[in-house]
Parts: C-alpha cells; sequence; structure tokens
C-alpha cells in the first residue's frame, strides 16, 4: 500500500469518528442512565426491568405541548404494567420549565436537564424526541417530532410489543 | 516522485482529512436542536404584524407580477 493509501484509510477512519461521536443514542444503544443524570425536579423514579419512555421536550416547542395529553393517556393506560414516562426538559430558564409543568400538570414525572447533559449525551435529532427502552435499558425505538394520533398509535403497538416481551 | 512532493502530498492529505472530520461534525456551525429557545421566541419571528405582510405583499406583486416565496411560519426552532 503507497502512502497515498494509508492517508486516505487514515481519513476515512477519522471521518467515520467524527461521524461516531456526534451520533449520539439511536436504537440498539443502552441509554444512559437517567439516575445518575444531572437532573432537576425529583427523584428519577426507578426503571430496572421496567420499559421506558424518555421524552425530550422544551417549553418553547410546540409539538412537544400537543404531545403530553398523549403521554398522560399512555402513562394511565400502561403505567400499572410496567411502563415508566419520564419527560426530561432541555428549557435554559428553569422558570419556563416550572411554569409549562405547572401550567399542564402532567401526570408522569417530569425533570429539568440541568446544563444540558444529559440531551448533549443523547444528541436529540430534533425537538421534541422520544426513545422508548426495554426491560434490558436497549433503546428500542425512537420517535422524532410528535404526530399526533400516528405517533401516538405507534407508541401504544410498541409498548404493548415491548410488555409482551419476557423478562430476561 | 521527488521525497518533498511526497511530504507535501502527504501534508495536503492530512488536512483534507482534517477539514473533512471537521466538516462531519459541523458541531461549529449548527445550532442544535436543544438550543433553539431564543430562535424560537415569538419575537425572532419576521411576520409579527400579518396585516402589515399582506399589503407589503400586495404591493411586491403589483410591482413584480410575483408573490409568495417567503419561507415558513413560525419562529426558528424548526420543531413546527
Amino acid at each position: 500500500m503507497g502512502t497515498a493509501g494509508l492517508v486516505l484509510m487514515l481519513a476515512g477512519f477519522w471521518f467515520a469518528c467524527a461521524i461516531r461521536a456526534c451520533a449520539g443514542v439511536s436504537v440498539g444503544d443502552v441509554f444512559p442512565p437517567l439516575a445518575t443524570a444531572d437532573l432537576a425536579g425529583g427523584t428519577p423514579p426507578a426503571t430496572a426491568g421496567k420499559i421506558v419512555l424518555v421524552d425530550f421536550w422544551a417549553s418553547w416547542c410546540a409539538p412537544c405541548k400537543a404531545s403530553f395529553p398523549a403521554y398522560g393517556r399512555l402513562f394511565s393506560e400502561y403505567a400499572a404494567r410496567g411502563l415508566v414516562i419520564v419527560a426530561v426538559s432541555v428549557d435554559e430558564s428553569p422558570s419556563n420549565y416550572e411554569s409549562f409543568v405547572r401550567k399542564l400538570n402532567p401526570p408522569f414525572p417530569v425533570a429539568l436537564d440541568k446544563g444540558q447533559s444529559l440531551v448533549r449525551a443523547v444528541q436529540v435529532p430534533t425537538m421534541p424526541t422520544s426513545y422508548l427502552i426495554d426491560r434490558a435499558g436497549r433503546v428500542r425505538f425512537v420517535h422524532q417530532g410528535f404526530h399526533g394520533a400516528a405517533t401516538e398509535q405507534a407508541l401504544r403497538k410498541e409498548i404493548e410489543s415491548l410488555l409482551s416481551e419476557k423478562e430476561s | 516522485m521527488k521525497a518533498s512532493s511526497k511530504i507535501l502530498l502527504v501534508v495536503a492529505l492530512i488536512s483534507a482529512a482534517g477539514a473533512l472530520s471537521g466538516c462531519a461534525t459541523v458541531s461549529a456551525v449548527r445550532v442544535k436542536p436543544w438550543e433553539r429557545g431564543l430562535l424560537a421566541d415569538p419575537t425572532m419571528d419576521p411576520n409579527r404584524d400579518p396585516l402589515a405582510t399582506e399589503m407589503i405583499e400586495h404591493v411586491y406583486f403589483s410591482r413584480e407580477a410575483a408573490a409568495g416565496g417567503r419561507g415558513v411560519g413560525g419562529a426558528g426552532c424548526g420543531c413546527n
């Protein structure tokens, strides 16, 4: 192999590393543990052995606001069967976060990602984005944006399929 | 190829590789989705007075025989 070939290989390696570095969490990856994340708004719920839906939202994001009633319905329907929903706000202003939560009063746990450290680790591709995580802690489904009834229906189907899987 | 030319080629290729990896990360030029709170503020909306915009559009259409193409609705959060 000539020098040019070696350098091209190196360039390809750098390029691949750079893409990987900004790829964030995707399907099949282990989701960063919520317990150790720098979240404000109380202790995150226990997620071990449960199906977890982590939703990244912001008070300035209109589809995020539209998604909360749907997540509320999913929570009331599946929480008893082992679904945990955690809605993580990426708001830079804690007061905006608090007034949004006060206004919508969701039945599921919400938290503020202080310093946006969790969202930086996850590298969400758009706002909102939700991650459906299986009992082993691996991301199984990712929903970019919220598309009303279509997203709710897809989530319902995916939650049913994950709940039907046996615990390993 | 001379030894000095080879060195120059290697340096050029390494520089190109560095530049390409910079393009891949794009972190220096792209506002991340979770950083768009200020862009999503209603004050960032270029169409804050729909009536005035409508009048300007009417004048523009009369003068240029063309209308529209003014972009998308909402502010800059990219999530609407």
